[in-house]
């Protein structure tokens, strides 16, 4: 049996019927696994965050190993004493602080009239407080995010960072150890004034001994993203700046 | 009996080498250039690639007789991007850390030349499973062509291996750093991919003297 596949109305039926079959197929897929992506998606941050604080499984010098997505939930839990939201100079505790999208809520407070929500999340290691912290930012393609863990003087514990579509190997890399652990011990604070930290060429300094510049060696070959990683470090951390400043005055 | 017939294991082997889809039909560049600083993500790449390529053409192949040729590119194209949404869709709900790992690559694959290329030079007219070797094949030569690439910009550019500091520690000074060698920071930009498939090609053609045109 031959088809004449050249006719206007097979064509037509043809294009209709693989749309329904092709679009029904991916909303079936979609939906189905809908579900899961999201919890893992929810385990995602949970070990992200965990991360920050160095609850990890590394093991090696270049690991970046989460812990297993079978426990996060209960370290979660155990790990971060307290989840709270700011919203101007309110604070509330809320547990599900974690889920808040801070992508909708950058683009709501862009209304006069809308108070950004902005989650904080406080852990306890070795008996001191660690807060954590979301950033959101843009890279050379596409968006950069991380969690940013600092002690009450905004000096890094830990931080993660990760992308959505950057280069592989160059700027791709900023969720890599080698990057990631320059930032410890880094301040967001100089001699009490807001200054951030600067991802910058030529600082001298590739080892990253000197914790006082407020800079962090750059990526070869990843100016763009590198730039856009210290302006959402910049941004994102100022809009906690009141926070913190109430903290130490307590 | 053989597994394969001659024909057969001609369509693995020649994109290969003498018809390599990068080196001699010079399809699939814009991915070689983009993602192999290092050599993972080449490797990662070109699994990915062999994966789809083999699937996109059996699915093409099987509708060859009913597909209306005035809409065969959209259809191919169609076909490609929901075949790489549903992988990327399982990835993401059953194997989330493997789905993160391939993100970028995902819109990379459906915008890759070689796959349509293959849709409609072979696919369209063959059967199953001669269009299931060929895209394994062109596949498999153009991963062939990522790594080695790959290979090269990350141990020279990098000086490392996989992530291993293969030639010492550019900081410490150690291993080959020790006698003044350095990394060349132009192999990690995609300019220097572009020179590396040059000179892969020139030393193509100058062992197989039949590649070079007349002109």
């Amino acid at each position: 049996m031959a088809i004449n596949t050249d006719k206007n109305s097979y064509t037509i039926l043809f294009a209709v019927i693989m749309v329904l079959v092709v679009g029904s197929l991916l909303a079936g897929f979609a939906s189905g696994l809908k579900p899961r992506i999201l919890a893992n998606e929810r385990f995602e941050k949970q070990q992200n965050i965990l991360y920050t604080l160095g609850v990890n499984n590394n093991e090696g010098p270049n690991d970046v190993e989460f812990i297993s997505t079978d426990i996060v939930e209960a370290e979660f839990k155990k790990y971060i004493t307290r989840q709270i939201v700011i919203e101007g100079d309110k604070e509330t505790d809320n547990d599900q602080a974690y889920l808040i999208d801070i992508k909708k809520e950058a683009k709501k407070a862009k209304k006069s009239d809308y108070t950004r929500r902005l989650p904080l999340f406080i852990g306890e290691i070795n008996g001191k407080e660690i807060y954590v912290v979301p950033v959101r930012g843009k890279g050379l393609w596409d968006a950069i995010w991380g969690f940013i863990a600092m002690d009450k003087t905004m000096t890094i514990h830990g931080v993660y960072f990760d992308h959505k579509g950057e280069t592989p190997g160059l700027g791709a890399v900023i969720n890599q150890r080698f990057f990631m652990d320059d930032f410890a011990g880094e301040s967001f604070m100089l001699n009490g004034s807001f200054k951030g930290i600067t991802v910058t060429k030529g600082n001298n300094d590739p080892k990253n001994l000197d914790k006082t510049d407020q800079e962090v060696d750059a990526l070869a070959g990843a100016t763009i993203t590198g730039d856009g990683l210290s302006a959402m470090l910049k941004k994102d951390i100022k809009m906690y700046l009141p926070y913190f400043k109430k903290l130490n005055e307590r | 009996m053989r597994l394969l017939s001659k024909k057969d294991s001609r369509l693995i082997l020649d994109p290969l080498a003498d018809n390599n889809p990068i080196t001699i039909q010079v399809l699939g560049v814009c991915s070689a250039l983009a993602i192999t600083a290092q050599l993972k993500p080449s490797i990662v790449m070109a699994i990915s690639v062999i994966f789809v390529l083999g699937i996109g053409n059996v699915v093409i192949s099987l509708l060859r007789n009913i597909i209306p040729s005035k809409i065969r590119i959209i259809v191919q194209l169609i076909i490609v991007a929901a075949l790489v949404i549903m992988v990327d869709q399982v990835l993401k709900a059953f194997a989330y850390t493997l789905s993160k790992e391939l993100s970028v690559f995902i819109g990379l694959i459906i915008t890759n030349c070689i796959i349509m290329g293959r849709f409609e030079a072979f696919a369209l007219g063959n059967g199953p499973w001669r269009s299931f070797l060929d895209g394994v094949g062109n596949a498999l030569g153009y991963g062939v062509i990522l790594i080695i690439v790959g290979f090269f910009r990350e141990l020279l550019g990098s000086g490392t291996l996989f992530g291993f500091k293969v030639l010492g520690d550019s900081v410490e000074k150690t291993g080959l750093y020790a006698i003044g060698y350095e990394n060349n920071g132009f192999m990690v930009l995609p300019p220097m991919a572009l020179i590396v498939v040059g000179i892969i090609i020139w030393v193509q053609r100058s062992r197989n003297k039949e590649l070079i045109e007349e002109h």
